[in-house]
């Protein structure tokens, strides 16, 4: 038994790292995520991850704030606190607008930066839980759970041949602290 | 430092859908912004700031000095940080062709009050813009005109435009003269207004000028505590272009036979223009299909 806890397969381009995703995938091999330095369009399709919802979350966010900016205008100067300047209505909605936008977009902004931080697990301070530390540099990682994924030999001599420049067994899920 | 960036599909995602929204969602809040600021002067009753002009003017006004004041930053800090392979000439070059068009955009609004004021037939309006142009503060009033109207316009020049010393005095002019521009607004607009007992001229204290100098050493603080800590450039977009649309990527494309043969020549043209790259790489790439006729045989 094998003390091996992750395939890491090493490419330095992001097209081989590509082809070593659809080799895995043509010979059923199951992949626990990729690691890459930068974003890499097409390959949430190619991995089958669903769309991101923080779109969704960030529209919610956005109608909290509008509401909650209106009711508040509302609540001081119409209901509250009614003042008479030069006899015009309490209820000016139009002047409402810009806090009402601007409360929109502040609600937005930090609420989904902060659930961003949230599902990424991203906080100040946090120890990197990082597989292999040139990820965030110039390679482009898969990783594979090795745990089930038999015979490791197979799975090295695929990557080999997508154009990995490096294969490494792990013993340790995390080699970026002790 | 990094939050504990691991760099993972789904972390990327979702950082690529925040920027789109952040872009997205500050876009609209910067002409907010200078629409409100303008339309908190219009609302006033003052001569000089009660028009409709005032959001778009400074909407314009704003992109025009935000060019500006970047450019002055940028040319500097390209050379000191060694990013003239990142900041090309085609980058100033397009900054500066932005700086003519807000320039005449915000010349066109400076000269369209003048017409209000005259077409308006209100008198307190017209002797407020011929007292901007000819009273005591006509100084200010010529010193903006110069530096935001006129000055902008020798960009037409192409050698002027593509010259790093001249954009960068330039740019200072446009941010002397965007700083005039407020003190035309406020201080010709206010020492002349509808009570004669109020007229005065500004005489600015020791404690205004201590705002001033000190406003603009807060920002250079900032600034430079930026791009001491922080990335100055954000180098996952610089390796996302390199792979995507580098010199190297595309030497390679055209050596694969990739490309067409007139858009060979209409990079080789772009390359020889903004930049200094030893051309003898692309001496024999000019036709696809001999390429790869050559590669075959």
């Amino acid at each position: 038994m094998s003390s091996t806890k992750f395939i890491l397969g090493l490419f330095d381009d992001p097209d081989d790292m590509m082809n070593g995703i659809h080799q895995l995938q043509q010979n059923s091999v199951p992949i626990y995520d990729v690691y890459s330095p930068m974003p890499i369009h097409g390959i949430e399709a190619k991995l089958g991850i669903k769309d991101s919802r923080l779109g969704y979350a960030a529209f919610m966010f956005g109608c909290t704030g509008g509401t909650v900016a209106f009711s508040m205008l509302y609540y001081m100067l119409v209901h509250d606190w009614p003042q008479n300047i030069g006899g015009k209505p309490h209820f000016a909605i139009p002047d409402f607008v810009p806090i009402t936008f601007e409360w929109t977009v502040l609600f937005t902004a930090f609420g989904m930066v902060a659930t961003f931080f949230y599902a990424t697990h991203l906080f100040p301070g946090r120890t990197p839980r990082v597989m292999d530390l040139r990820a965030t540099n110039d390679r482009f990682v898969i990783a594979i759970d090795a745990k089930g994924n038999t015979p490791h030999a197979d799975i090295t001599k695929i990557l080999k041949e997508a154009g990995a420049v490096e294969v490494k067994h792990n013993d340790r899920k995390y080699v970026s602290y002790e | 430092m990094s939050f504990g960036w691991t760099g993972s599909v789904k972390t990327w995602q979702r950082f690529e859908t925040v920027s789109l929204i952040l872009a997205g969602i500050s876009t609209p809040l910067v002409l907010s912004v200078h629409t409100i600021v303008s339309m908190d002067f219009a609302t006033s009753l003052e001569p000089g700031w009660h028009t409709t002009i005032f959001p778009p003017y400074f909407v314009a006004g704003a992109i025009f000095s935000g060019f500006a004041m970047v450019q002055t930053l940028l040319l500097v800090a390209r050379k000191v940080l060694g990013l003239e392979n990142y900041i090309t000439m085609f980058h100033i070059e397009s900054m500066n062709k932005i700086i003519i068009l807000t320039g005449s955009i915000v010349g066109v609004a400076y000269l369209t009050e003048f017409f209000i004021a005259w077409y308006s037939g209100v008198e307190y309006e017209q002797y407020a813009f011929i007292n901007r142009a000819t009273g005591p503060y006509w100084w200010a009033y010529w010193s903006m005109m110069s530096c935001n109207v006129i000055s902008p316009q020798l960009f037409w020049v192409k050698k002027w435009r593509t010259s790093v010393a001249f954009s960068w005095v330039l740019s200072i002019v446009v941010n002397i003269g965007m700083w005039f521009e407020r003190f035309v607004i406020i201080v010709t607009s206010l020492h002349r207004d509808y009570i004669p007992s109020s007229w005065a001229m500004f005489q600015p204290t020791w404690v205004e000028v201590s705002i001033f100098i000190g406003s603009i050493g807060v920002f250079f603080t900032l600034f430079l505590l930026f791009i001491r800590v922080l990335p100055s450039v954000a180098m996952a977009e610089v390796k996302l272009l390199l792979k995507s649309s580098s010199e190297q990527a595309k030497l390679e494309l055209i050596n694969g036979g990739h490309m067409d043969a007139s858009q060979v020549e209409f990079y080789k043209e772009a390359i020889t223009k903004f930049d200094s790259i030893d051309m003898s790489d692309y001496a024999d790439k000019g036709n696809k299909k001999d390429n790869k006729k050559d590669k075959h045989e």
